[in-house]
């Protein structure tokens, strides 16, 4: 293997790399912003919701996390596309913005209902209404107990977003390919990928488990 | 909107996307149950093991693999290792191969955290019953790891599962191919990617329900 014209093909195609690293991180963070959003939408209204619309969002749940991902990416591509002009880019972010919401979602949903019943009663019998409860008493402690899983899906949303290559989103892996394709070293080129990957998804599991001990609750 | 629903082409292909389906479960199958278990198995003992060097190549295989992408790692094993090792490979091999080793990283974590939660007895008693080390391995603590680790197992089978659709993306002929390849033929978007997902839906439903099932009756009664 020569390393020094390996070095100097990596050095012409630093730009493509960093606008590669670039996307993928800009439509993982936009999907867990916004994921997270609608993901504790349907955990509350999982937990607190009527009846009806409980069993509505369940629907969507059960249905979205016994889809792939992959299929969801597709999904939201042909049907989008066809339906309104989007760009491969927002099918994708639509996609895995569905995607992280079932995960903080089921998440969520899992913290607010392991909060012992005493905790909502304690609340209530120091006069708290439901809302006060539920914002000085009960979120912060499902927050607590979340987060560390709540950092996982972040890394599972990088993950995932390498699927974004198949429609046309030009981010890391793709950029690869493209890469390849003008200066033929499939060998070192994904290494160099794959390890860009390994440190995004590394780092954040590290974080993860930080926080976890960060925070966990004294017992 | 002037979109009208039709399903019939959809239909007449529905025993291409059936049998994209069985693809699927047997890609997971062999390279979950059975090669990926083996995999789990054999790095969660080298993971608790003595040896600092079996330790470490445990570690680095699981931390590695589970912070790759599996469609990163699926390219990598159909492009660029066919190629530098100068052989062909079947994509099916080349996903099965990937699946395994991918699913493998995830059961040593499984398993591992299964070993460790054993009492301490079990093999102690092995032992003073006069069996050999390997023998307690086998004969005790597998059984009881194993069925312990039944619940995480299923789940973990099941996010495996759906990962195969991956393999849509090297053109393996399973039930997401089939779909892309409805599409593309006859553009009914909405009828073909509802009928792929809702199949998935009630393959991952129908094999939650049989692992529940085995769980139940191979669960350690208290």
């Amino acid at each position: 293997m020569d390393f020094t014209r390996f070095f100097s093909d990596l050095w012409i195609a630093r730009f493509a790399l960093a606008e590669g690293i670039g996307m993928t991180l800009v439509i993982s963070g936009i999907a867990i912003i916004l994921g997270t959003l609608l993901g504790i939408g349907v955990a509350l209204s999982l937990v607190y919701g009527g009846k009806i619309q409980r069993f509505i969002t369940r629907i969507f749940l059960e249905y979205v996390r016994g889809t792939p991902v992959f299929v969801l990416i597709l999904a939201c591509y042909y049907l989008l596309s066809g339906v309104i002009q989007l760009t491969p880019f927002q099918a994708g972010l639509i996609a895995l913005t569905v995607f992280c919401s079932s995960h903080v979602g089921e998440n969520l949903r899992g913290a607010l209902l392991a909060l012992p019943k005493g905790q909502t009663e304690a609340g209530k019998a120091i006069g708290l209404t439901f809302r006060q409860n539920f914002i000085y008493v009960l979120a912060p402690q499902a927050l607590r107990q979340a987060l560390p899983a709540w950092i996982n899906t972040a890394a599972e949303l990088v993950k995932a977003s390498t699927l974004l290559a198949v429609i046309g989103v030009v981010e890391l892996m793709l950029t690869t390919r493209q890469i390849i394709a003008i200066k033929p070293r499939p060998l070192e080129f994904y290494f160099v990928a794959g390890l860009i990957y390994f440190l995004i998804c590394f780092s954040i599991e590290r974080f993860g488990r930080a926080v976890e001990r960060r925070i966990a609750l004294p017992s | 909107m002037g979109y009208q629903l039709n399903f019939a082409p959809v239909w007449r292909d529905f025993d291409l996307l059936l049998s994209g389906l069985a693809l699927g479960i047997g890609m997971a199958l062999v390279a979950v149950l059975l090669v990926g278990n083996l995999i789990g198995l054999v790095a969660a003992f080298a993971m608790t093991s003595k040896s600092a060097l079996l330790r470490r190549i445990a570690g680095i295989y699981v931390t590695t693999i589970r912070n790759l992408p599996i469609y990163f790692l699926m390219l990598v094993a159909f492009f660029v290792l066919p190629q530098q090792l100068g052989v062909r490979i079947d994509k099916v091999h080349a996903f099965v191969g990937t699946l395994s080793i991918y699913a493998g990283a995830y059961l040593t974590e499984v398993y591992r955290g299964a070993l460790l939660a054993l009492p301490k007895g079990l093999r102690e008693a092995g032992l003073a019953i006069g069996l050999t080390e390997s023998q307690t391995r086998i004969w005790i603590i597998i059984p009881v790891m194993v069925r312990n680790a039944l619940p995480a197992l299923s789940n973990n089978f099941i996010s495996l599962f759906k990962d195969t659709s991956v393999a849509a993306a090297i053109a393996v002929p399973e039930l997401t191919f089939y779909a892309r390849q409805i599409n593309n033929n006859t553009f009914r978007v909405i009828e073909v990617w509802s009928v792929c997902s809702l199949m998935y839906v009630a393959a991952c439903y129908l094999i939650a329900a049989g692992l529940r099932f085995a769980e139940r009756r191979l669960a350690i009664p208290h």
